[in-house]
């Protein structure tokens, strides 16, 4: 069963450490941008992270990628902890786990042609020739949907969209194994957002890959996701299998989520009630007391300022149905 | 006049805005022609590039010149047409009558003055309210639009301000002199989901409280269906489609609207299936074709797409479409959302 997952993240927490002053610093405090975070994802499935602005969701992939170090916690992908390698062996993994990252505009340098975009992959970890590499090239852009002879073409000289194409081109140059996409649709508009949204699921089945991805969007996560994950402040509110979690929601913040997002049906928008959940997230340096959603919570008793709810199985139906909230499923009146 | 004309509040007649840069001339906003009418929510939809910002930043005659420049039209707003007035009376009909909320709160509140000094500004220059007035009455604003220990807030400055709290901020500047129209571009954008369903349902309320109409620039077909009343589609420049949210939800005639419709992620579909999004890009708007903008991209396109540009029609009252197979899809010659 155990190798039914192909990355598995324990008790991942990263703080970050706040210092003020100028030459002798002083701790201040921290920022907890990921705060005990478990999950998994399985072989060959979508794992969505949802959340709102600075919930943490992109930290986490940043720390499994060990582009930022870790504060405490574990990451196995494929029975390695990630986090006990050196940088040679981590250097060799990395092959397997390939980015996509949000902004198209940003991601790629406009110094490079399209070419050596993809290409730069093959050069970093040595593979083949000149002659083939070019030739994995051609057939990369072919894979993502752009024509081949581009290949000596700028970014600058592409749309939003088939630059996010150029981006899914690299990171699959490698034949990686497992995908993080970091919003990768956010930027692009609704039509172009539908073609790349398809090509990653033609991809998932045509080389077998794993995704978790990460988006704001819950209607565009729930599209693409087997399970997903909602985020709120740093922890993990409620996972779920997606059509569970869209008709059962369990965390009243995934209920006010549901509800805040408008669908585009106006016969169906005038019948819906809506949840409309007050005020801001706080800030992760003060995260409230207990339950950190206890002062939007509409259900808030005193408990929840008081006692942290653990993330416990909920489920009905065998699948399972994670929340963390002392009054999981208690509709929100 | 007859009654449904005096319901007209403001009315766009072929507004052309051009902006002439090197590479030639872009053709942002392109004979575009619509009404608003009292108390109504008008939506204007449309992807990246489509002239929806323009529109409504033409309105107000807000096009950065000398390269932009508002070529044709004329924009009747209480029987005068916005495009003659002088810089005077312009100035007193912004923030006044028609007032805008831009799409980014971080950027479009002044960071070197506080909050309170920002929402007087308006009601001292426009109703001439002595400065302890504009304080009261400035106050008085910002406990309207939700912002919690406003007495205290009204001397903060924007940066302590969350971008949700700006957005109230900003809504708050926008009412403040009762403007009959309130343009909102792309309002919601920058917020998140939670925040942005507050904003949305504090306009909505406003809207009822002030009787104003509204004028939403959005790409989130969500926000429209739930919102808005009439809905105009724009697409490179032109009025593909314009009709009551209704229809255009549940009857679109031309093949982008439709498109548009079957190319969103919906949070209630039942089963996940592939997506249909529309084939290809945008054209640029440099040196666009004579014919119909869409048919690189139209899976309908026939013969007759080859010819003129077609004129925005109606096909069934107060269902405009500029399409020439609109007629087809209508009467269910060709099925919408087929396959």
């Amino acid at each position: 069963m155990e190798n039914n997952k192909l990355l598995e993240v324990k008790n991942l927490k990263k703080y970050f450490n706040l210092r003020s002053g100028f030459l002798f610093q002083k701790f201040t405090g921290s920022v907890k941008a990921v705060d005990d975070i478990s999950f998994f994802i399985k072989r060959g499935e979508t794992f969505g992270l949802v959340g709102e602005t600075g919930c943490g969701k992109t930290t986490v992939a940043k720390v499994i990628l060990r582009l930022v170090p870790q504060t405490s916690g574990e990451a196995t992908y494929n029975g390695v902890n990630l986090f006990k390698l050196n940088s040679k062996e981590m250097f060799k993994i990395r092959r397997e786990i390939q980015v996509i990252f949000q902004d198209p505009y940003a991601s790629l340098s406009p110094r490079m042609t399209v070419g050596d975009i993809i290409n730069e992959p093959f050069e970093i970890h040595k593979i083949g020739d000149k002659r083939k590499r070019i030739k994995k090239v051609k057939e990369l852009l072919r894979v993502v949907g752009l024509n081949p002879e581009h290949i000596h073409r700028y970014p600058h000289e592409f749309s939003g969209g088939q630059r996010q194409r150029v981006g899914v081109a690299r990171a699959l140059a490698l034949t990686p194994k497992l995908l993080l996409c970091d919003e990768p649709v956010s930027a692009l508009d609704v039509s172009v957002q539908a073609q790349i949204l398809n090509l990653l699921t033609d991809l998932q089945k045509e080389f077998n890959l794993t995704y978790l991805f990460i988006a704001h969007d819950l209607s565009v996560v729930k599209h693409v996701s087997d399970r997903i994950g909602v985020m709120y402040l740093g922890k993990m509110v409620e996972v779920a299998k997606s059509e569970d979690l869209y008709k059962t929601p369990l965390h009243p913040y995934t209920m006010g989520l549901l509800s805040a997002i408008p669908i585009p049906d106006p016969e169906l928008e005038r019948k819906r009630k809506r949840i409309v959940l007050e005020g801001d997230v706080p800030s992760p340096i003060n995260p409230p007391s207990g339950c950190s959603f206890h002062t939007r919570c509409p259900n808030a008793q005193d408990i929840c300022s008081m006692e942290e709810p653990e993330l416990r199985d909920y489920s009905k139906n065998g699948n399972e149905h994670l929340a963390a909230c002392f009054f999981a499923g208690k509709p929100i009146v | 006049m007859t009654e449904t004309e005096n319901n007209k509040i403001l009315e766009v007649k072929n507004l052309s805005t051009y902006f002439y840069t090197d590479d030639g001339v872009v053709k942002a906003v392109d004979d575009v022609s619509f009404d608003l009418k009292k108390g109504e929510t008008l939506g204007i939809v449309g992807e990246t590039g489509c002239g929806k910002s323009v529109t409504a930043l033409s309105i107000l005659r807000l096009i950065p010149q000398p390269l932009g420049r508002i070529v044709a039209g004329e924009i009747i707003f209480e029987g005068r047409d916005l495009l003659k007035l002088g810089q005077k009376d312009l100035q007193n009909l912004r923030g006044n009558k028609i007032s805008m909320i831009f799409q980014d709160p971080m950027t479009s509140l002044n960071p070197v003055y506080t909050v309170g000094n920002q929402v007087m500004e308006s009601l001292i220059v426009h109703r001439k309210l002595k400065k302890d007035e504009a304080r009261r009455e400035g106050l008085k604003l910002l406990e309207m639009v939700g912002i919690p220990e406003f007495k205290r807030r009204f001397n903060n400055y924007p940066h302590e301000f969350s971008g949700g709290m700006r957005q109230r901020v900003m809504i708050a500047m926008a009412i403040a002199n009762s403007p009959s129209i309130l343009i909102a571009d792309e309002p919601t954008t920058a917020l998140d989901v939670t925040v942005q369903a507050q904003i949305l349902e504090l306009m909505d309320e406003l809207k009822y409280k002030t009787n104003s109409s509204i004028i939403i620039i959005t790409h989130d077909l969500g926000v429209v269906a739930k919102y808005a009343n009439r809905v105009m589609v724009m697409y490179a420049g032109k009025p593909v489609e314009f009709s009551s949210v209704d229809n255009i939800f549940y009857k679109p005639a031309h093949p982008y609207t439709i498109g548009l419709m079957k190319s969103v992620t919906r949070l209630d579909e039942e089963k996940r299936g592939k997506l249909k999004p529309i084939e290809g890009l945008p054209p640029s708007l440099i040196d666009l074709p004579k014919f119909c903008i869409f048919r690189a991209r139209c899976k309908y396109a026939c013969d007759e797409c080859k010819g003129e540009y077609p004129p925005l029609k109606e096909i069934e009252k107060d269902h405009f479409v500029s399409c020439y197979r609109g007629k087809e899809f209508m009467e269910g010659i060709i099925e919408r959302f087929d396959n």
